[in-house]
């Protein structure tokens, strides 16, 4: 870059990394040009970028017609060979010209620390952007503000104390984390589980989708201005919270899918509800959409906003509603796809759908295996019987053990993939626990496609992203 | 793999594809499969058209100029503004509780007045968040029972495994979830903070594990 404004001018150049002053003499110059020109350039220099502002660069009329002064050229980021015009053509100046005790100023953008108190942060995101104007040069994430070392937490609790630590990793999804971690136990134990615990598991999931969405577009609506959707979706997430209440006992964090089924079977009456309310909150939903999916100050704020291209999403691990986003049908539970907020939109209707289907085909049973090595009894059965409550007593202070092997085992979490890397040393605590978490990939994405975007716009994309930094920080 | 990525960038959104201005690789909006150098196959889904019809630009127009979604959108909301308010008053009105609900711990006595808890140290041990302390000694009269049991309800994740793991429903987490105090060390509880709460709520706990014991 520095060579493209050297063959230009023929000036001594004193640069910084991103900006470059040539100094010619004396004084400053309106950076304003003639309208023809100017635009015909922009629109040139502009081609691939995904912001509509408008910045002249110098073009070979405008340096032709100078003769002195100092002028500042700033570089073009998104334009690596800089000017279009043929450098050759430009009329030299020879370095004889600059007085030998020139001054030499470093010219540095300036960097905006974003967060972690920002409200559109989405918890303590630290993003420091590199600023151009108002238009953002790099965005550099900064993490670890939560980070609470729970792999290595886990490494010293037995496989059910380490339950409750998933409901916090993505704290808006926390029976589908919850899933994936008994997914991968049960794996391990090579151990089934009863037919009405996974129809239990599915529903929670899905209303889990449903309960993550909402948060996700809600916040992501209020972040761009909006707040009513917040009020509105909130309510339905409330009436969630509350089954997972009277399944689990606990609004958020619910501890309640449990290697080997569910912790306790759902209470009587649960599913007529979880019935009355999805057939009411296609309703809501159909209330967002008119008041927001053709609105023109949403579809402004958002269209052609943080694009990524199929084969970037691919390359940079995306998963989930991002990658579905940009146009790839993929979907670990089956195969569904188009834009963020529109592909969470129809998710949450599918949702609705799959837990319908469970509400219909809930089967009798039991919810937990019997498999007395690893499901503790029932109290009722603990109190009774004497080998159930040495059972009891075995697995709530050693826990059971897991014969050694490893798994990745992925779930499709609402952001994405979510994964455990559980690796067993045959003791009844893990050896390893890695977790994969979605929207760590996608936020490693905000500096590709946060680049030369407008300030505002950040916070537009952060809000696609749907980042929760339980999950990312760990 | 140039033309991998043609083919890749033709599956992307407009914009991007703009870029490279690869050949349509989509013929009359019919889907197509992509093969990713990873050999994974990927079905474009949805496929863009550069340039609109006239339909579709006269309709994009009647919209713009007769702000039809956003006359939509203010409907919605006059709509709201009739509709029953969703909140309530909170320190009068309260929400529903299942008999599930895990909120301040207590510890409860049997009939006679006995403290249940026979320190089996249980919960101590199945306590993910190790808040829980127990010590214990033999009383007067030959019985187990704790001389010492806090549980640090700063360090506690309320996720019911000490109850869970109790054998004899001693430590319960109760239906009260209204317990904040303005200094950390009242949340520390002691033995005797724990057996009040339990005397205190003693009525809602049993009547919660009545009304659970289908399911337990």
């Amino acid at each position: 870059m520095a060579a493209t404004s050297g063959r230009l001018l023929g000036a001594k150049i004193w640069s910084s990394s991103w900006a470059k002053m040539v100094q010619c003499a004396s004084s400053p110059v309106p950076l304003m040009p003639t309208s023809t020109t100017a635009t015909t350039i922009s629109r040139s220099v502009h081609q691939s970028a995904a912001v509509s502002a408008q910045h002249w660069y110098p073009d070979r009329e405008y340096c032709l017609k100078r003769e002195s002064g100092v002028l500042l050229i700033p570089e073009d980021p998104r334009q690596p060979s800089g000017f279009v015009t043929d450098p050759s053509t430009i009329p030299r100046v020879s370095l004889t010209d600059f007085p030998e005790d020139a001054p030499e100023k470093f010219i540095k953008n300036m960097q905006l620390n974003f967060g972690p108190q920002h409200p559109a942060a989405h918890g303590v995101l630290r993003l420091v952007l590199q600023m151009d104007g108002e238009i953002v040069a790099r965005a550099d994430p900064h993490i670890g503000l939560l980070h609470r070392g729970t792999e290595k937490l886990i490494e010293y609790k037995t496989y059910l104390q380490a339950l409750p630590y998933f409901d916090r990793l993505d704290y808006v999804s926390m029976m589908c984390n919850e899933q994936c971690f008994s997914l991968a136990i049960e794996k391990l134990l090579n151990i089934d589980v009863p037919l009405r615990a996974k129809y239990i598991r599915v529903m929670f999931a899905e209303l889990t989708r449903i309960l993550n969405h909402i948060m996700g577009i809600g916040t992501h609506i209020l972040d761009v201005g909006g707040i009513t959707p917040f009020f509105w979706l909130f309510e339905e997430r409330e009436k969630m919270m509350e089954f997972y209440e009277r399944a689990s006992g606990a609004r958020m964090h619910a501890a309640y899918i449990r290697p080997g089924g569910v912790h306790q079977d759902i209470p009587i009456g649960l599913l007529d509800d979880i019935y009355e309310f999805i057939s009411k909150f296609g309703q809501r939903l159909d209330e967002v959409e008119d008041l927001i999916t053709t609105n023109r100050l949403w579809v402004h704020r958002t269209e052609n906003i943080g694009v990524i291209s199929a084969v970037d999403a691919l390359e940079w691990g995306c998963s989930g509603v991002m990658l579905r986003g940009s146009g790839i049908k993929w979907d670990l539970r089956k195969s569904q796809p188009y834009d963020a907020y529109l592909v969470r939109m129809r998710e949450m209707r599918e949702s609705l759908r799959i837990v319908e289907q469970c509400l219909n085909q809930m089967p009798e049973g039991d919810v937990r295996t019997d498999d007395a090595k690893c499901v503790p009894p029932s109290r009722a059965e603990m109190k009774t019987s004497m080998e159930a409550l040495i059972h009891h007593f075995k697995l709530y202070t050693q826990g059971f053990t897991v014969p050694a092997g490893s798994t990745y085992t992925a779930i499709e979490a609402p952001k994405g993939e979510f994964g455990v890397y559980l690796v067993s040393d045959g003791s009844s605590k893990p050896y390893r626990c890695k977790i994969k978490a979605p929207g760590f990939a996608h936020l490693a994405l905000m500096d590709h496609i946060g680049k030369n975007h407008f300030l505002a716009d950040i916070v537009a994309i952060i809000g696609t992203l749907d980042v929760v930094f339980g999950e990312i920080d760990r | 793999m140039a033309t991998t990525y043609m083919k890749l960038f033709s599956v992307a959104r407009p914009l991007a594809s703009h870029a490279l201005k690869p050949a349509p690789l989509v013929a009359n909006g019919q889907l197509q499969l992509v093969r990713h150098q990873s050999g994974g196959e990927y079905v474009q889904t949805n496929p863009f058209k550069d340039v609109p019809t006239y339909g579709e630009l006269t309709e994009k127009m009647a919209n713009t100029l007769f702000v039809t979604e956003l006359t939509r959108g203010f409907m919605v909301t006059l709509g709201a503004m009739f509709k029953e308010p969703a909140t309530i008053n909170y320190p009068f009105e309260k929400g529903p509780l299942s008999p599930r609900f895990r909120g301040e711990h207590a510890l409860r006595r049997y009939a006679s007045g006995e403290e249940r808890c026979i320190a089996c140290k249980l919960c101590e041990a199945v306590c993910p968040a190790q808040a829980i302390t127990i010590e214990a000694e033999e009383r007067s009269d030959g019985a187990r029972r704790t001389t010492r049991y806090d549980i640090d309800m700063t360090k506690c994740i309320y996720c019911g495994f000490c109850q869970e793991a109790c054998p004899v429903d001693a430590i319960v987490e109760g239906p009260n979830f209204e317990f904040s105090t303005e200094t950390h060390e009242e949340l520390l509880y002691n033995k005797e903070k724990l057996l009040n709460n339990g005397d205190k709520w003693e009525a809602e706990i049993a009547a919660n594990i009545e009304a659970d014991y289908l399911y337990r």
